[in-house]
């Protein structure tokens, strides 16, 4: 035998490996992002193309700039590409592209890299990209476009084009269901919600787009399910018997599942792992409290929509939960 | 074919399911491999002291002639595989890639090669200090990998109870194939060794537990059980690391072995189906463990087969017989892909507990780039003893060892689930065993000085 030739390596084991990676994972989500972002350029043409594109630009282009220095090159696990496309699909149709730019290096900057980069970070970054741009530009943030005709693809809202520091051109607006529920009591028909055609973000205004994608990453294991869960069935408690209480007062549980970001929020947002408790015990515990911050935050509160904060307060609470909620050891009491 | 046969339920939490590869060799017969001119005996093939020789070199030996004394309680016998010389005595290569004294026999050619002194032992009238002393005296080790002397591992200590014996036949480490041929070719000595080593234990009842990817076997149990023999075939549904004791025995009897604990804690002793076969072997043919059944294997082979390989056989020789390696060939294994050891050498010798050899290429080694952990909970899911091996791993990261005492680091059973699963590739049990060997060392000082 040729042992002489022969390199054999000393490597330890085992020597067999899953073949799902992390880049992998993060095609995933963004695969099943994908219905949602063609309901979105449906919906709102040409101006949610070039607010996706922007966003995750902005996004990429500054994971790029972080890791520069240190030599390596992050981009290609696709971490910040598909915060950047998360974070367009929050955000208003008409909304001024560099302020979506702008929210892309947020995102990144101070969701992600300061924290040290892809795993440290507490916050969901595109929520935090998003709280920024909601802090800074109130009005931009809350300015909700109509739904636009499809033959009008190319119809572009007169505040996507906006120059920085200079007046915002009057917009055209409508309210969302949510805010018609809040300010008017009105409620929006369920099958408008669950297809897509009422005022919102630019992808979280069809429910069942969102829901597709989520069994999708259900099915594809890159997605805890007791998260989304335990949000809907928290939410549908709390809402119930609110509900239940003053039904001519407060909203059936029915519209708050299928109303505003939830849906986006807990089936993208919440279950991004790295911000997300490490138990599955702890899971249920952080869907049940962000389920119950948003009613809580809806109906009490005084904004319309409470996912964004709902999500980020328990972010923060996601050591602490995974502190208290260790898993039993096998063969210990 | 009896329905239930494909229908089990039983297992344990938790775990992960690896592709098998077993269709590689499942269905080959074993082969019994022509002698080598060479055999290389280490003194040390199995947990514990090291046997003690009682031959040197130029004198004549016979196959199956006792050529080492176990060297204590903890230690077994050792004995020439084929008829010929003793060439010398002398640090030889050993599997676990240190240098180790060992016993160099050259074949005669010209010997027919019969055992010793063949003969059948009447057990039923000896007791059971007798049958433990013989077992030892047999050289006979754990088959399964672990190589831990098995008449230890049948004596109940002192105040405590077996009410149960759990045969393994489970063979959970992908690739292997010998548990599973020698189920289906040589259940007679699996049955004497059954009864036997219920005889030791003092027990009513026995289980065998087999995965469900060998059906032939488990139905071929059933069928050739003896009506008198108190042993239920269970059939287990296929996952990884369902042959590790804690797992095995939670799948048939659903109870948690205590951290910390042995199977006897419970009142359960487990042994592999292979050493329980042996046993079955030494008793109706007086022959001593000098061969063994192993599956050579692997993309990297041109010839996979499972074989009847005489101990001390040189890897060379093995890998000869199966036809060579082919040219992409990285990385040799003894044992299975989840926790065999990699070898450098080919001189190396087949021990006791060498259970397959696996060949892998290129593809299989390939280095795969590491990611920072996303807390994708995956490794969670996967440890069989419910550790948090994300967490562990940061901490091995930081080198926090004593932190990981708090995580139960001296839990986890280095079954490599969690770096299976791993999507950003992160070496956990390779940095869990770092640690561990550290924790250990640490603690073996804190004891001596104080
Ligand atoms: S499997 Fe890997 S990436 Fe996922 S939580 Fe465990 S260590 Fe982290
Ligand atoms: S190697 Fe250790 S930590 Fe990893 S899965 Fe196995 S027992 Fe758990």
């Amino acid at each position: 035998m040729k042992s002489g030739e022969l390199k054999l390596l000393l490597t330890s084991s085992p020597f067999l490996k899953q073949e799902e990676d992390t880049p992998y994972i993060m095609r995933q989500v963004i695969i099943a992002l994908l219905p949602a972002t063609l309901a979105a350029l449906y919906f709102f043409g040409i101006n949610a193309f070039l607010v996706i594109l922007v966003s995750i630009l902005g996004a990429m282009f500054t994971e790029w700039l972080f890791t520069r220095s240190k030599g390596v090159n992050t981009l290609h696990d696709g971490s910040a590409a598909l915060t950047g496309l998360l974070l367009a699909l929050v955000l208003p149709p008409g909304i001024p592209l560099w302020m979506a730019f702008l929210g892309g290096v947020v995102s990144i900057g101070i969701g992600k890299m300061i924290f040290g980069g892809l795993g440290s970070n507490i916050f969901n970054p595109a929520l935090v990209g998003r709280a920024f741009l909601q802090a800074a530009f109130p009005v931009a943030m809350t300015t909700w476009s109509p739904v636009i005709p499809m033959n009008q693809f190319f119809h572009l809202y007169h505040t996507t084009l906006g120059i920085p520091f200079l007046k915002m051109p009057t917009a055209v607006t409508t309210a969302t269901p949510l805010a018609r529920m809040k300010f008017d009591a009105q409620l929006t028909a369920f099958h408008d919600l669950f297809l897509g055609s009422t005022a919102g973000s630019l992808g979280e205004t069809s429910s069942l787009l969102i829901l597709l994608g989520g069994i999708y990453m259900v099915l594809k294991k890159v997605i805890n399910w007791r998260i989304p869960l335990a949000i809907f069935i928290s939410m549908y408690v709390f809402a119930g018997i609110l509900h239940w209480i003053n039904p001519g007062h407060y909203a059936p549980p029915t519209f708050h599942l299928f109303a505003g970001g939830i849906m986006l929020g807990a089936i993208f947002m919440a279950t991004d792992p790295v911000t997300s408790p490490v138990t599955q015990k702890g899971c249920w515990v952080f869907g049940i409290g962000i389920g119950f911050l948003v009613i809580l935050i809806r109906t009490f509160g005084g904004l319309p929509e409470g996912v964004m904060y709902a999500i980020l307060l328990m972010n923060a609470f996601t050591p602490l939960i995974n502190r208290v909620t260790r898993e039993r050891v096998y063969g210990t009491e | 074919m009896n329905l239930l046969t494909f229908t089990s339920t039983k297992t344990f939490r938790h775990g992960i399911h690896p592709r098998d590869y077993k269709e590689l060799t499942k269905d080959k017969p074993i082969e019994r491999m022509p002698f080598s001119n060479e055999y290389v005996l280490p003194l040390s093939q199995h947990l514990g002291a090291p046997s003690v020789p009682v031959v040197k070199p130029g004198d004549k030996v016979f196959r199956g002639q006792l050529i080492a004394e176990p060297g204590g309680f903890v230690s077994v016998a050792l004995h020439s595989p084929v008829t010929g010389k003793v060439k010398a005595i002398e640090l030889h290569h050993h599997p676990s890639g240190k240098m180790v004294e060992s016993i160099v026999i050259q074949t005669d050619p010209f010997s027919p090669q019969t055992l010793y002194h063949e003969h059948e032992i009447e057990w039923q009238d000896l007791t059971t200090q007798e049958l433990l002393i013989m077992i030892q005296n047999g050289g006979f080790v754990g088959l399964g990998g672990a190589a831990f002397p098995t008449h230890v591992k049948l004596s109940v200590p002192e105040g405590k109870k077996a009410q149960f014996l759990i045969v393994n036949g489970v063979e959970c480490e992908p690739y292997l194939t010998s548990d599973h041929r020698l189920m289906l070719e040589n259940y007679e000595n699996v049955f004497l060794g059954i009864r036997i080593a219920m005889r030791i234990l003092d027990v009513e009842k026995a289980y065998l537990g087999i995965e469900m990817n060998k059906p032939d076997a488990i139905e071929l149990m059933r069928e050739k059980m003896p009506p008198d023999l108190n042993c239920e075939v269970v059939p287990l549904q296929v996952k990884y690391p369902q042959g590790a004791e804690k797992m095995l025995t939670e799948a048939v009897l659903n109870k948690e072995i205590p951290s910390g604990k042995l199977p006897i804690d419970i009142h359960v002793i487990v042994n592999n189906v292979g050493t329980i076969a042996g046993i079955g072997q030494l008793f109706r043919f007086g022959q001593p463990l000098i061969e063994r059944i192993v599956t050579v294997t692997g993309p990297g082979i041109q010839r996979p087969a499972n074989l009847m390989v005489p101990i001390g056989t040189r890897l060379e020789d093995v890998l000869e017989y199966c036809g060579g390696l082919k040219d992409n060939t990285r990385q040799i294994l003894f044992g299975g892909p989840m926790m065999g050891s990699p070898q450098v050498f080919l001189d190396v010798p087949i021990m006791k507990g060498t259970s397959g050899i696996l060949c892998l290429t290129d593809y299989e080694v390939k280095v795969r780039e590491e990611y920072p952990c996303i807390r994708c909970l995956r490794c969670v899911d996967a440890c069989p003893v419910y550790l948090n091996p994300s967490r562990l791993g940061a901490l091995a990261k930081k080198r926090q060892y004593e932190a990981m005492l708090d995580y139960h680091i001296l839990d986890c059973m280095e079954c490599g689930s969690c770096s299976y699963v791993c999507p950003s590739n992160i070496p956990l049990v390779q940095r869990f065993r770092v640690a561990k060997a550290l924790l250990r060392e640490q603690m073996a000082k804190q004891k001596q000085t104080g």
